[in-house]
């Protein structure tokens, strides 16, 4: 029976010709794009294109501390003695896995709850989906500085308090995709041939929720970096000597007046790395969306 | 519409009732005893155990679940560690200023963000619309508590065309004492016609609610620009455009008003984000609401009045999004018979 053989996927999943088609036809995708690469190269490579790897985790120089840019310190020094520019490498490395750790953790839990809700239903579903409307009640970053705060801060923790946060948008996400496609004629007929329940959720189930999410995900990137920037900022997320873009905000905020280079340059790198998340997120939605804009 | 209402209302409670236990959950959670928070690291065992009753925490967790909830109900939130006052009481001194503060800033964002919208809707691919995406995106990316002190690098200190914190100048009181009724500073100041307080308030909240607008701003402008985009291409704007209405007159008059919708429901749900966003930029000018508190209360690892905070924004929240889903059932049929 061929019937339910062939997957049926409403949307398909970006192949590199997608992708290349979404970046020609939007510039900001594109520069999107292109800074999310040049960032992940900057965080793959940072032990051997940092000026000075051992700035990047616990060496200090307190006779070079606040050194104003220059040739040798390009962003200049911190109050002990650190390369800047080095300490923002590393940062990248902190950033981006604390953002693709949230992500899979609040997406597995997520769509697994939201295939559970939204396919089997029953009074389980109705439940998960309740639960899922009181965590959507707290502002993510409200709910993961609660959180934060009383595990003992560490990136770890912070990952764990946003990931908490962050799991019941994959939940609703994938709940209302597997409740539309429920009772479409190819579910029906998989049924009626006895396909095993756990067949259908993975043949049929799982692959349309997998473009949404994905496009979810990459818009949440952007938001997951400045919520983890924000508590390190609060001082309950990565803890000194870890290089991370809020901590090094924070700890330099005192010295703006006299030394710029300390609290300037961390903060553009996070805007800079959410930006290119959220343009590349906007352009992808944007792109496969089947109600594309023909105007 | 009346089953519509009980059903949504009903919703609303079982969620606050769901907030208010994961609040006491993650209080309970608290690596470390409360009664040795309370009583300070050097307190006898005796003391302990006086602290340990007067607190309730010698309870089963189902009743001391329960006595939070009966506290709740009538107003108390606990004692707060650092500033050792009822919570609920530090809140409510705190709100109004938030309140202020967020309140400012989205005026600012709607005002900004909406016309934004409309011309990036209107010139759709063009550079206008380009611009109104590139400034939009960056607003909604920005790190608030660096935009934050930069802005008052910038404009406070080194240019001085802003005060640098605070939430107006206190030596005013002296001269022209304030009379508060409402605690929101403005709203005190501009009714009893205390001008000096009034315009030393507005030049302080200029910068914390510019910093605040930002990221509503941006929000507001990409959904009036995603709105008002959907219409344009619906057999309403054809017929109009076929009538001879001027492309001006179409995006403003005719595609705007239903797609004013989905804009007014983002609406709470920004509110509520901005509201936590005080917690990063409250304290870098030095505002006296509760962002500043929050923030103290973290460093004092005060649990009671985080907890406190917590449950207030989320309630908050719940209610913004309450309010809206009733606003729009009554203005759009179509939402309460779905």
């Amino acid at each position: 029976m061929s019937l339910e053989l062939a997957p049926a996927t409403t949307r398909r999943i970006p192949g590199m010709a997608g992708l290349a088609r979404i970046v020609r036809s939007d510039v900001l995708a594109g520069i999107g794009l292109v800074l999310l690469v040049l960032i992940v190269l900057a965080a793959i490579l940072a032990p051997w294109i940092s000026p000075y790897p051992a700035d990047g985790t616990v060496a200090t120089h307190p006779m070079e501390s606040l050194l104003a840019p220059s040739s040798s310190h390009w962003l200049g020094t911190d109050q002990v003695g650190r390369d800047v520019l080095t300490r923002l490498l590393y940062g990248a490395r902190t950033s981006l896995v604390i953002a693709v750790a949230v992500l899979a953790l609040a997406a597995v839990i997520g769509v697994t709850l939201g295939v559970i809700a939204g396919y089997l239903g029953g009074l389980v579903g109705d439940l998960i989906m309740r639960v899922t409307d009181i965590f959507l009640a707290f502002p993510a970053l409200l709910l993961s500085l609660a959180l934060a705060m009383v595990l003992h801060p560490s990136v770890t923790t912070a990952i764990i308090a946003i990931a908490v946060t962050w799991w019941p948008w994959y939940a609703r996400l994938t709940a209302s995709v597997a409740s539309s496609i429920r009772h479409r004629g190819y579910i029906d007929a998989a049924r009626c041939l006895d396909v095993p329940t756990r067949r259908v959720i993975r043949r049929h189930v799982l692959p349309n929720s997998l473009t949404p999410v994905l496009v979810q995900l990459s818009l949440d990137a952007g938001g997951v970096i400045l919520t983890a920037a924000s508590l390190s900022y609060l001082g309950l997320g990565a803890q000194e000597p870890t290089s991370e873009w809020g901590l090094m905000v924070e700890q330099g905020q005192s010295l703006f007046t006299t030394d710029w280079w300390v609290v300037t340059f961390p903060g553009l790198a996070i805007l800079i790395t959410a930006f290119a998340f959220n343009v590349l997120g906007e352009g992808l939605r944007a792109g496969l969306d089947p109600r594309r804009e023909s105007r | 519409m009346v089953t519509y209402l009980l059903r949504r209302i009903g919703q609303a409670i079982l969620v606050v009732v769901g907030v208010v236990i994961l609040t006491f959950l993650v209080q309970r959670v608290v690596p470390g005893d409360p009664a040795v928070a309370w009583a300070g690291p050097r307190a006898s065992a005796a003391e302990l155990a006086r602290v340990r009753t007067q607190l309730g925490l010698d309870q089963p967790l189902p009743v001391q679940l329960w006595n939070y909830f009966v506290g709740l109900l009538h107003g108390d939130l606990g004692i707060s560690v650092h500033t050792r006052q009822p919570v609920a009481s530090d809140l409510g001194q705190a709100l109004p200023a938030s309140l202020e503060l967020v309140g400012t800033g989205m005026i600012i964002a709607v005002v900004v963000g909406l016309p934004l919208g409309l011309i990036a809707a209107r010139f759709h691919r063009r550079p206008a619309d380009v611009a109104v995406r590139l400034g939009s995106m960056l607003a909604v990316s920005m790190p608030v508590f660096w935009l934050a002190l930069v802005l008052q690098q910038v404009f406070a200190t080194a240019l001085g065309w802003f005060p640098v914190a605070g939430e107006y100048l206190n030596s005013l009181n002296q001269t022209s004492p304030l009379h508060v009724y409402t605690n929101i500073t403005l709203i005190d100041a501009l009714f009893t016609g205390n001008w000096p307080i009034f315009t030393s308030t507005l030049e302080h909240i200029v910068l914390p609610a510019l910093v605040i607008a930002a990221y509503p701003a941006g929000v507001v402008a990409q959904m009036t620009r995603a709105a008002v985009g959907d219409e344009l291409v619906r057999d309403h704007t054809r017929m109009e455009r076929a009538l001879g209405f001027p492309e001006r007159s179409i995006v403003t008059r005719f595609a705007l008003r239903p797609a004013l919708n989905p804009v007014v429901a983002l609406l709470a749900l920004v509110f509520a984000y901005a509201l936590v966003n005080t917690f990063l930029v409250e304290s870098v000018f030095n505002w006296p609401g509760l962002g500043t508190y929050a923030v103290d209360a973290i460093r004092s690892t005060d649990t009671p009045a985080i907890a406190g905070v917590t449950l207030l924004i989320a309630i908050v929240y719940v209610v913004a999004n309450l309010a809206v889903d009733l606003v729009q059932a009554v203005i759009d049929p179509r939402v309460r018979l779905s």
